[in-house]
């Protein structure tokens, strides 16, 4: 029964997608590994990890897209469920440098032998197994995201108010893990990575695994979405973000839709951050920092909000953007990036998916009445 | 005026107050509707009537005073989910329909049924196609079915907004100005909609429209300064010197 409701709402866009997505996940390892490396086709192991960081932000976009597109909340905190992804994953790989620190010790990250802390905390402990880190990558952005959302829904927080409060939520995670007293490395973070299950983090093999990795949690996560906005909930969700309290007055409860979707949201960005920090081989506070978070809903807003697809597309091109620009002129990457923002406001409200469907529904509707002119005349 | 039993009451208002900064919207309003009865609400800017249809759907919570639903639920302690699924419909001023969904789309979510989220996830397309075809029938939408809500014409989004309302299969139905903006045609059609729907549930409607009022042919209450000020046939209030005074001023 289950099993039918789920593939019945897998469409030809759902299963294009995947598909696009798994065979990325082959052919890139693939380019990378069994092509020799003076082939034109050989993709070099840097080019895997940057394509590798694109898809985690791809994620951390959908993850966004879900909830500002669909159900109007505008997260300008999605990038502490990244980070918090990101850390869990990261205290993972610290526990995996056994004795292999600068200074040797056998159980204690560096940072804390540096500190003179005499045992691992609390928190740590479990950590030193993959499966407890990918609970903790999935259950600690969802309770957070969970309490928020709980308090902030159920007293009707909407709008620019909700907004601030994720902002400053992010900011006061920033502002909690620059402290070294925290215990997650302070200002440095966390670093040094040498295995993630037993494989070297730095060996081909492993980027290309990673890569792949990512490739199938952006298609499942794409998956999962696109079965959540097509069901009836998706369509409660639209409604709500339409028009709130005229759903309210049709009996749903508003703050468990919300709810609902904001814990998903934010365990997808969680998943995202995790399989983020592996690759780019540090996790630090700067990660909390909001403006991270508003670079995440403006990838959003270029691709095109409410469409899934858009979001995708929209944080890999302005990452590729970002990446050519911060290369070519570092200094004016933030300028562009702003303008970016103002001219898709401006000139591209549906985004580039907008732009694109708009101009095939007009070209339908220009076939459509050069067919029809003759006949109709009368009536009208 | 003896107090009526609460007994029996489709919807039973008792001394209602409610102020805003000072403000008196609502002044000890007592009102009593009887299953299966339609009644018409007049009164001049400000007499309360979008305020008490406020208290009665959880909106506005009421500074003291009792509301009852059918004759035995407290409406002031729940919220305006829990009250719509007990089975009150509201009808606003301003048609609101969902536009960027489909009229169809908008039908299948007022249908009563399940509203939790995990309910509405794993709920079946399809299953209720029935119920949503003859809702449109009933509207005369059938036709515009697969049309985003937000391009039709004002009097077909009332209309499609009173559907909703049926297919949410309320026992009492709240309807504020339903023909504001219409034409006389679509003012006639949508008298002839409300009496077929009071057929089978109470229905309580706000209204300006003299005529319109006159073609739905039932007991009229008079709201002034937020409490009761005449009730009886359109006749018989048109006839009370009070409301005259209030209705042309002093």
């Amino acid at each position: 029964m289950q099993g039918g409701i789920l593939l019945s709402r897998l469409d030809r866009a759902g299963l294009a997608f995947g598909a696009v997505a798994l065979g990325l996940a082959i052919l890139i390892p693939v380019l990378n590994l069994a092509v020799p490396a003076d082939s034109a086709f050989h993709v070099p192991p840097h080019v895997v990890a940057l394509m590798g960081k694109y898809l985690c932000y791809a994620l951390l976009a959908l993850s966004v897209d879900l909830v500002w597109g669909y159900c109007g909340i505008l997260s300008l905190g999605h990038g502490a469920f990244f980070a918090l992804g990101g850390y869990a994953m990261g205290m993972y790989l610290m526990r995996q440098i056994g004795p292999r620190g600068m200074y040797g010790h056998p159980t204690l990250p560096d940072f804390m032998v540096f500190l003179n802390w005499p045992e691992l905390p609390w928190y740590w402990l479990g950590f030193d197994h993959f499966w407890f880190a990918v609970l903790m990558v999935l259950l600690v952005p969802g309770l957070l995201a969970g309490l928020l959302g709980w308090l902030a829904f159920r007293s009707r927080v909407t709008g620019v108010y909700l907004s601030i409060i994720t902002q400053a939520m992010t900011f006061a995670l920033l502002l909690a893990f620059f402290r070294n007293d925290m215990g997650f490395g302070g200002n440095n973070g966390l670093t040094d990575f040498k295995d993630i299950l037993g494989a070297s983090i730095q060996a081909d093999g492993t980027r290309s695994a990673l890569f792949a990795a990512s490739a199938i949690a952006l298609a499942l996560g794409f998956i999962l979405c696109r079965w959540i906005v097509r069901s009836k909930l998706g369509r409660v969700l639209v409604a709500i973000r339409d028009a709130e309290s005229r759903t309210r007055f049709l009996g749903y409860r508003v703050e468990q839709y919300k709810l609902l979707v904001f814990v998903t949201s934010a365990c997808m960005a969680g998943v995202a951050g995790a399989l983020y920090v592996p690759q780019v081989g540090i996790i630090n506070p700067g990660e909390f920092s909001p403006a991270n978070s508003i670079e995440a809903v403006i990838w959003v807003a270029v691709g095109g909000r409410g469409t899934l697809i858009g979001s995708i597309i929209g944080a890999v091109l302005v990452n590729f953007g970002k990446t050519l620009l911060t290369n070519a002129l570092p200094e004016i990457w933030l300028f562009a990036l702003g303008g970016l923002f103002i001219a898709v406001t401006l000139f591209l409200p549906r985004g580039i998916v907008g732009l694109w469907t708009g101009y095939w529904t007009k070209r339908r509707e220009k076939q459509a009445s050069s067919i029809t002119t003759q006949p109709v005349t009368e009536g009208q | 005026m003896s107090k009526p039993d609460p007994q029996h009451t489709q919807l039973y208002l008792d001394g209602v107050s409610v102020s805003f900064d000072g403000f008196r919207a609502l002044n000890n309003l007592s009102l009593i509707i009887m299953p299966g009865e339609m009644r018409a609400i007049i009164g001049p800017n400000g007499a309360g009537k979008t305020t008490m249809m406020d208290v009665i759907t959880g909106k506005t919570k009421p500074d003291k005073g009792t509301i009852l639903f059918d004759g035995d639920t407290d409406l002031t302690e729940m919220d305006e989910a829990g009250i719509a699924t007990l089975g009150i419909g509201r009808k606003f001023q301003k048609p609101t329909v969902f536009e960027s969904h489909t009229v169809w789309d908008n039908i299948d979510l007022a249908l009563a049924g399940k509203r939790g989220p995990l309910a509405t996830l794993f709920h079946r397309d399809g299953a209720d196609d029935d119920r949503i075809l003859s809702i449109l029938d009933i509207i005369r939408l059938s036709a515009r079915r697969h049309v985003l809500a937000g391009s039709l014409s004002h009097g077909q989004k009332q209309w499609l907004e009173i559907g909703m309302l049926l297919a949410q299969e309320p026992k009492l139905l709240l309807v504020d100005e339903p023909v504001a903006g219409m034409t006389d045609a679509e003012t006639a059609e949508t008298a002839r909609l409300l009496r077929e729907i009071a057929q089978t549930r109470s229905v309580v409607v706000v209204e300006h429209d003299m005529t319109f009022v006159r073609d739905l042919d039932v007991k009229v209450t008079v709201l002034h300064e937020g409490s009761v000020l005449s009730d009886g046939s359109l006749d018989h209030v048109s006839a009370d010197p009070r409301v005259i005074e209030v209705y042309l001023g002093r």
